[in-house]
């Protein structure tokens, strides 16, 4: 066992303690590896610094104000958060949102889903010891969040998705706004990419390393680009489509061998296909209203719902329960962030310890959504 | 007596020298890095940032200085020194211009691989002292690391001597450049009945896997990436400094600076013709060559990730050493046999391409092939649909 003292350890293993305020555990996420020189002998993940009972909360707040509160919990994908348990109360309620606001949220929600890549890029490359990139992603990343906040006020707690559509119409110039991101975004996307994804040492340091294979992932309840990087083909948005994704054309980028390095350049791939997404979406979106309800207060009837969608990280699911009063009587959420790290322990038993950086990184958790 | 003042005097001086060098090193970092990163670096600070570097002085000198509790103070306190005194004793001998020396040495290259390695024995201090679980892996991996990487360079630098037939600095400098030229330095050496081998070719034509070798353990030596394993802040946040702060750690940055800078100085002593030039004056030459290797150096920091230690050793102790022995083989057979110029550049670049060929099979062939597989060229962009 991990916690006993080194005396009783027979070798001179030392125990050491990564986080929870180590650089590279992308929040606070504690592990207490066993390291017998530079090799991990064993590692015991340690969460829940970051708890602050979201789910808890929600229960004593209004529909439209839990909003604010899944904002938190993912924090670099909020758009796509609001967005899943906006569709859990619009499916609980039997709304039809209007066909405006569908794309408002498929573009927004893409647009996150490259921010949240962009920032996974930047600080895996930090991770293998890259500089640079981080500089480059944080440069894509902030011509995102400017637009995000141009949109709705705020850079990243946005509450700008509602029960019904979204808050308010986009700004006036969005048009012009959007023309001038979508080629400075697709350079930077392409810069990061030019200068990370095939580099030698890069994938020296990364190519089977933290290898999973797709069973096993499975098994571990993995989603996202982390269960793609094995070899499996499944995406909410292709396998449950949702909103208007079903008129878009996108391919859903797949890896082979499940370790780092695939894990990575799914994310790559997928960051384009966003872009190919957001641009048709800007192409064939319409006028008209974007909000189904005027009213403020939202009461669903009574029952129970279970919503999924396609996050940044994987799959989030709600599962929402409303015993008809206008409070949530309850709220789950199943974060993909907690799931995917719930093999790390395995990936990075008879490591090195630079390797359970590499992997954790890999991972792309955000320790918001894990500890909730 | 006046003699150990005007020594005093010149070490002064060249302590003056350095700080204003780490300075603008400093300086220089941010803005190249800040160009390569595309971003403003320091701009704010005083005109083009020049006042940065004075700001962070300032700041590290007034933060406050931690000591763990646990720590062994002496040994916590004299690491750093151990680390800075080499580094800066090293200059005593190193020439900036062939008059502009403190002290010339016959065995000037021994002496600078001499104290290199004292450096080792204060960061392995710096870790296991700091009572620390990082600090002492960081230790250890900068124990493993700047030996291993200590061989190839000394057996380059060996390899140098046998080309110039000399370990003075200024004859290593002196044999590269045609001979009228190095002239007096030829007539002050053979006075002092030493041997001088004039080539009147730059070793970096001569002997460019030497250059290359030379540059690779050098920064292997000063622990820069893609080679900062022993102090990867990523993985074991700063490893022997983890525990330092303040004035103490900027004491391990000083030495960090002044070895990069050391690295670049010596690569343009020993692979370009040191301050040889024309029209220019020669500490100004010897200022261009080595600023020049500086900047090659912070380029390869911008745009590499850092190895493991486990492949870092396998190329160091299979890659990097074998060929610095092949090195000195190839120099001391061309010296023997006295050979054309011509067959030492010739020997140096076969071995340089294979050597490049097998790493390249080793490591990009692989690398473009996953690329391939995928519908890519390395370095480019997909094609737009």
């Amino acid at each position: 066992m991990l916690g006993q003292a080194p005396e009783q350890s027979q070798n001179l293993d030392i125990l050491m303690n990564m986080g929870p305020q180590h650089p590279s555990t992308h929040g606070v996420f504690r592990m207490l590896l066993r390291v017998d020189g530079e090799v991990v002998v064993d590692a015991e993940p340690h969460i829940g610094y970051l708890h602050r009972g979201s789910e808890k909360l929600a229960e004593g707040e209004q529909y439209h104000q839990v909003v604010t509160l899944m904002d938190r919990l993912d924090y670099i994908a909020n758009f796509n958060n609001e967005w899943a348990f906006c569709r859990a109360v619009e499916k609980l309620m039997g709304l039809e949102v209007p066909e405006r606001a569908e794309y408002i949220r498929v573009i927004l929600g893409e647009l996150n889903r490259v921010a949240s890549h962009l920032l996974f890029l930047g600080t895996f490359g930090l991770d293998a010891g890259a500089m640079t990139p981080v500089m480059f992603a944080f440069r894509g990343r902030e011509r995102i969040q400017a637009l995000f906040e141009a949109v709705s006020g705020a850079r990243m707690m946005h509450n700008y998705f509602h029960i019904g559509g979204v808050k308010e119409d986009l700004p006036e110039n969005f048009h012009a706004l959007m023309d001038k991101l979508m080629p400075e975004l697709r350079r930077d996307v392409e810069e990061c990419d030019k200068l990370l994804s095939f580099n030698e040492v890069f994938v020296a340091r990364t190519k089977g390393v933290g290898g999973i294979d797709r069973d096993t992932a499975i098994n571990y309840g993995w989603t996202g680009p982390c269960l793609r990087a094995c070899g499996v083909n499944y995406d909410v948005r292709k396998a449950e489509p949702y909103s208007v994704y079903q008129r878009f054309k996108f391919d859903v980028p797949v890896g082979r061998d499940g370790d780092s390095w695939e894990r990575y350049f799914v994310r790559v791939r997928e960051m384009y296909e966003s872009l190919s997404i957001v641009e048709q979406a800007m192409k064939s979106m319409s006028g008209g209203p974007v909000m189904a309800v005027g009213r403020r207060l939202i009461r669903p009837t009574k029952g129970d719902v279970y919503v999924r969608a396609e996050n940044p990280r994987g799959e989030i699911g709600v599962y929402l329960v409303s015993d008809g009063t206008d409070k949530p009587y309850r709220i789950k959420v199943r974060p993909p962030s907690f799931c995917n790290l719930s093999a790390i322990g395995r990936l990075i038993k008879d490591t090195y310890v630079a390797d359970a950086v590499i992997i954790l990184g890999s991972l792309d958790i955000v320790l918001g959504e894990v500890d909730r | 007596m006046s003699e150990v003042l005007l020594l005093a005097l010149a070490l002064l001086i060249m302590f003056t020298a350095l700080s204003v060098v780490v300075l603008s090193l400093v300086w220089i970092e941010r803005k190249f890095l800040g160009r390569l990163q595309r971003r403003l670096g320091p701009t704010r600070v005083g005109p083009f940032g020049l006042l940065q570097p004075v700001a962070d002085a300032i700041k590290l000198v007034t933060k406050e200085d931690l000591v763990p509790s646990q720590s062994d103070r002496l040994i916590f306190w004299i690491a750093p020194l151990l680390v800075l005194v080499p580094s800066f004793m090293v200059w005593v001998t190193i020439p900036a211009a062939r008059d502009l020396v403190v002290q010339n040495l016959d065995l000037g290259l021994f002496v600078i691989i001499a104290l290199l390695v004292v450096s080792i024995l204060g960061l392995l201090l710096a870790g296991w002292g700091s009572a620390n679980k990082y600090g002492a892996l960081g230790g250890l991996r900068a124990a493993a690391q700047l030996v291993s990487y200590e061989v190839p360079l000394i057996m380059v630098v060996v390899a140098v001597a046998v080309l110039a037939g000399s370990l003075d600095l200024r004859a290593v400098s002196a044999s590269q450049v045609p001979l009228d030229t190095a002239q007096d330095v030829l007539n002050e050496i053979n006075a002092a009945g030493g041997v001088f081998n004039h080539e009147g070719i730059p070793f970096a034509v001569l002997f460019p896997l030497g250059l290359v070798l030379f540059l690779l353990a050098g920064l292997a030596e000063v622990g820069r990436i893609p080679f900062d394993i022993y102090f990867a802040e990523s993985e074991i946040v700063g490893g022997p400094f983890v525990e330092y702060s303040g004035a103490h750690w900027s004491v391990f940055f000083l030495a960090e600076y002044m070895n990069t800078f050391l690295i670049a100085a010596l690569a343009s002593l020993l692979f370009l013709g040191g301050w040889y030039g024309p029209l220019l004056p020669e500490w100004v030459w010897f200022l261009i060559k080595t600023y020049f290797m500086v900047l090659v150096i912070f380029w390869i920091r911008g745009t590499f990730p850092r190895l493991r230690i486990d492949q870092l050793m396998s190329f160091g102790w299979k890659g990097m050493i074998p060929l610095s022995f092949a090195g000195v083989v190839m120099t001391s057979v061309y010296r023997f046999y006295d050979w054309p110029w011509w067959s030492m550049s010739l020997m140096s670049v076969a071995t340089l391409a294979v050597a490049g060929y097998w790493l390249y099979r080793q490591f990009t062939l692989p690398v473009i092939k996953l690329a391939r597989s995928y519908g890519r060229e390395p370095g480019r962009a997909p094609s737009a649909r």
